[in-house]
């Protein structure tokens, strides 16, 4: 009896099914998804609250400015501690994430929760999407524009999207620079006095550190971090100038990255690679293990970033010292990575207004260009003959801050090759130089093969 | 099992044709009455099926939709069509994954189904110690431990001064050290051996308890035949357990081939993509690359990958069994 039954149930199930199917389509939004058209960004003015000369003001009245930070770096802290104290009636509501996180949820955040103020990754499709303030307004308000040209550069966009020219879609805290920081100690240990002024110098010093049992380099490479791309940019800028590799990382047509100079620079890394100066587990070590490797002694070199300066001078005081990259011959011209610490305003934010006049006193405030150098540990934005801080002889911020004057001097700064495009550090870079680093992988196809994937990733 | 059953379906031809017209009798009234029941029926599913339609059958129809755009995530989207599913099968990038996907399935499915029997079998011999329930407690603990947790735990373990090195340099093996996840060679594996742990406990638990409905009697009988502990082994409890293992293969190759929690967690698809598999690549392509329509398409296409790789083997289970 129950035979008959349990058939008829069986042949209604692809039915019902079927249902089920179409109800969860029915339920899916049918319409395209994301906004029809890119939201109209236009440049943002002097507005309600602006003084008599007028400029932006955070006015008088309690504002709330919502803030979306990077985790670990305390230099934005220390900014908001000091503005509200300057400035009682704004207060911050700080959300902090790790830098991964905020380059994966920066389009969302800015569409769906638009921070007043926000550290912002890769910024050229954020800007193109017109999910960033155009700053324009501001600039020509604040006199931002009267600043060196070279400091604002690689925040500006232009209407395809490419970096470079084009209008002003954020701000920096400060900016940082890279070049190689070395333990003074072990230095003493293979007679390295003083910084070498060649990179074949910088050769000699690693082999003597190899002969005596010291690591010549720590550098992370590991997980989804390619850091031997520090020394490789730093190399390419030995080998080459700084023009076509910027052109590179502001899409500039025609643009590449597999250049003779570059091969050059790929194939001197290769050799140390091949020389054995790396870790033996390189590509198993991350940022923070390179970090309190180099702390602890264990290693004679590390390529990084000048956001470590007072770290340093905190945690190895007297004992770590910073030189740029030496060039192929004595007194050649140096250069460096070097950018701002990029903060932006969300198109929709709330206090365009009051985040724009942040922006403007961390640049100017002689307090707040202080925290810049202490606590950033980097050189602060701003007039060339604005106030700098005192720093300590023979500190890492010392030296760091010496160096980036050289790198003005001999217009050296470049961008960091990661930030060509949003993906190209995560896609290409970083399996690449992995592979360079297991002996996977030579100069030759690494500069083609991240080229190939540039291609298709601005064409695109 | 299935035996029994069978043969109380077959009828004679004549009972059921004496029947026949009483049973119709009986369906009509049925019939009158159903929409009552049938309604109450849908009521207490009801909850259930909304919260599928809404978390499950809706996801799945909107990401089905998105795979046909190109899309960044915010800006506007163009239609594509099946544009994005071209690129994957035109991109040799994208085989490697899926390649690293099935051969963890030799460390989620193989080693766990493997080793669970054999740990099963074992504790079920020692079933009457209290040795047998620590062994159980110990065994499921990885499965209690969320992924996360137990990424960083062993990327921890493996690394280049992690435990693992250091016994192997205490017993004179130092130049095998390796910062194991961070080598081409050893990354897949260690990532594979994490898996392995994980896994192994909810292999040996479900086991266990398929053992525990096997008949004794069965085991007695085996014993007066003279068979050995191989022999049970094999003639009783491996096939009493088909359905287990089934279960059990299943759950892991699904594990394996969609695993994203334990690779993000330890080598993050590196080093040079040796252990990037097809789910990292959806949430790379998604939130890194902003290209939400392939990552979507990719997506799809690990679905209908699971759902190849599954379906046959619950397929091979029914057949078996009838």
């Amino acid at each position: 009896m129950s035979v008959p039954h349990v058939r008829a149930r069986s042949g209604r199930r692809p039915f019902t099914l079927a249902t089920l199917c179409v109800a969860g389509l029915a339920l899916a939004a049918c319409s395209a998804p994301g906004s029809e058209a890119p939201a109209s960004s236009s440049a943002a003015g002097p507005s309600a609250t602006a003084t008599a000369d007028g400029a932006p003001t955070c006015g008088t009245a309690p504002v709330t400015m919502s803030a979306y930070f990077e985790t670990g770096f305390p230099l934005p802290k220390a900014l908001t501690d000091e503005f509200t104290k300057q400035n009682p009636n704004v207060t911050w509501n700080i959300r902090e994430d790790q830098f991964a996180v905020i380059t994966q949820n920066a389009p969302r955040v800015l569409a769906d929760n638009p921070p007043d103020l926000m550290r912002l990754p890769q910024m050229s499709e954020l800007a193109k999407d017109g999910l960033l303030k155009n700053m324009d307004g501001y600039a020509t308000a604040f006199g931002w524009d009267t600043w060196p040209s070279s400091q604002l550069e690689q925040l500006r966009v232009d209407d395809a999207g490419r970096r470079g020219t084009g209008s002003l879609y954020g701000m920096g805290l400060n900016f940082s620079l890279t070049g190689v920081f070395y333990n003074k100690d072990l230095a003493a240990k293979i007679g390295m006095t003083s910084p070498p002024a060649t990179l074949a110098e910088l050769d000699a010093a690693m082999e003597k550190a190899k002969q005596a049992g010291i690591t010549p380099i720590q550098q992370f490479n590991g997980g989804a971090t390619g850091g031997l791309l520090f020394p490789l940019q730093n190399l390419m800028a030995v080998y080459g100038p700084t023009g076509p590799v910027n052109d590179w990382i502001f899409n500039k047509p025609g643009a590449t990255i597999d250049t003779p100079a570059n091969l050059q620079a790929a194939q001197h890394l290769e050799k140390w690679v091949k020389a054995g100066y790396f870790a033996k587990d390189v590509n198993s070590v991350d940022y923070a293990t390179m970090m309190s490797r180099f702390i602890g002694g264990k290693g004679l070199f590390i390529f990084d970033g000048d956001w470590e300066s007072a770290n340093l001078d905190k945690q190895m005081a007297g004992k770590a010292g910073f030189f740029l990259m030496p060039p192929l011959e004595a007194g050649g011209k140096q250069a460096a990575m070097s950018a701002p610490l990029t903060f932006g305003v969300a198109e929709k934010a709330k206090n365009a207004d009051c985040a724009a006049f942040f922006l403007n006193w961390v640049a100017t405030d002689q307090k707040a260009r202080e925290i810049a150098v202490t606590v950033g540990g980097s050189h602060p934005l701003g007039l060339p003959d604005a106030f700098m801080p005192p720093t300590t002889p023979g500190s890492v911020t010392a030296a760091t801050l010496e160096a980036g004057a050289k790198v003005v001097q001999d217009n050296g700064a470049m961008d960091f090759i990661a930030n060509a495009t949003g993906a190209i550090y995560a896609k290409s870079w970083t399996p690449q130089v992995q592979k360079l680093a297991a002996g996977q992988q030579n100069p030759e196809d690494l500069l083609a093969a991240v080229q190939k994937d540039y291609e298709s990733q601005v064409g695109s | 099992m299935p035996r029994p059953v069978e043969g109380t379906t077959t009828r004679p031809p004549g009972r059921v044709a004496a029947e026949s017209s009483p049973a119709e009798k009986g369906r009509r009234v049925r019939r009158a009455r159903r929409p009552a029941p049938a309604l109450v029926g849908w009521l207490f599913v009801a909850p259930a099926l909304v919260m599928y339609g809404v978390f499950v059958l809706r996801p799945i129809a909107v990401t089905l939709q998105y795979s046909l755009y190109d899309w960044d995530g915010a800006g506007p989207s163009t239609w594509v069509g099946l544009g994005n599913y071209a690129k994957i099968f035109t991109d040799p990038d994208l085989l490697g994954p899926i390649l690293h996907a099935f051969q963890l399935i030799v460390f989620f499915s193989a080693v766990p189904v493997t080793l669970g029997l054999f740990v099963a079998t074992t504790i079920r011999r020692i079933a009457q110690s209290r040795l047998a329930g620590i062994a159980r407690t110990i065994l499921f603990l990885p499965q209690v431990i969320p992924l996360v947790a137990a990424g960083i735990m062993w990327s921890w373990l493996l690394s280049s001064t992690g435990l693992v090195n250091q016994l192997l340099s205490a017993v004179g093996l130092g130049s095998l050290t390796r910062g194991w996840l961070g080598d081409f060679t050893t990354a897949l594996p260690a990532v594979g051996l994490i898996g392995a742990w994980v896994l192994l406990g909810l292999c040996t638990l479900l086991l266990l308890a398929g053992m525990s409905k096997i008949d004794q009697t069965l085991y007695e009988a085996a014993r007066l035949d003279g068979a050995g502990a191989v022999r049970e082994f094999v003639s009783i409890t491996l096939p009493s357990l088909r359905q287990e293992i089934a279960v059990c293969v299943t759950i892991t190759v699904i594990a394996a081939l969609s695993s994203f929690d334990i690779v993000y967690i330890s080598t993050q698809g590196g080093p040079g993509n040796s252990t990037l598999v097809p789910g990292l690549q959806v949430y790379y392509l998604a939130f890194s690359e902003r290209d939400i329509g392939t990552a979507c398409a990719l997506a799809m296409v690990l679905m209908t990958l699971v759902l190849a790789t599954v379906l046959p083997i619950q397929w091979f289970n029914r057949e078996d069994s009838r």
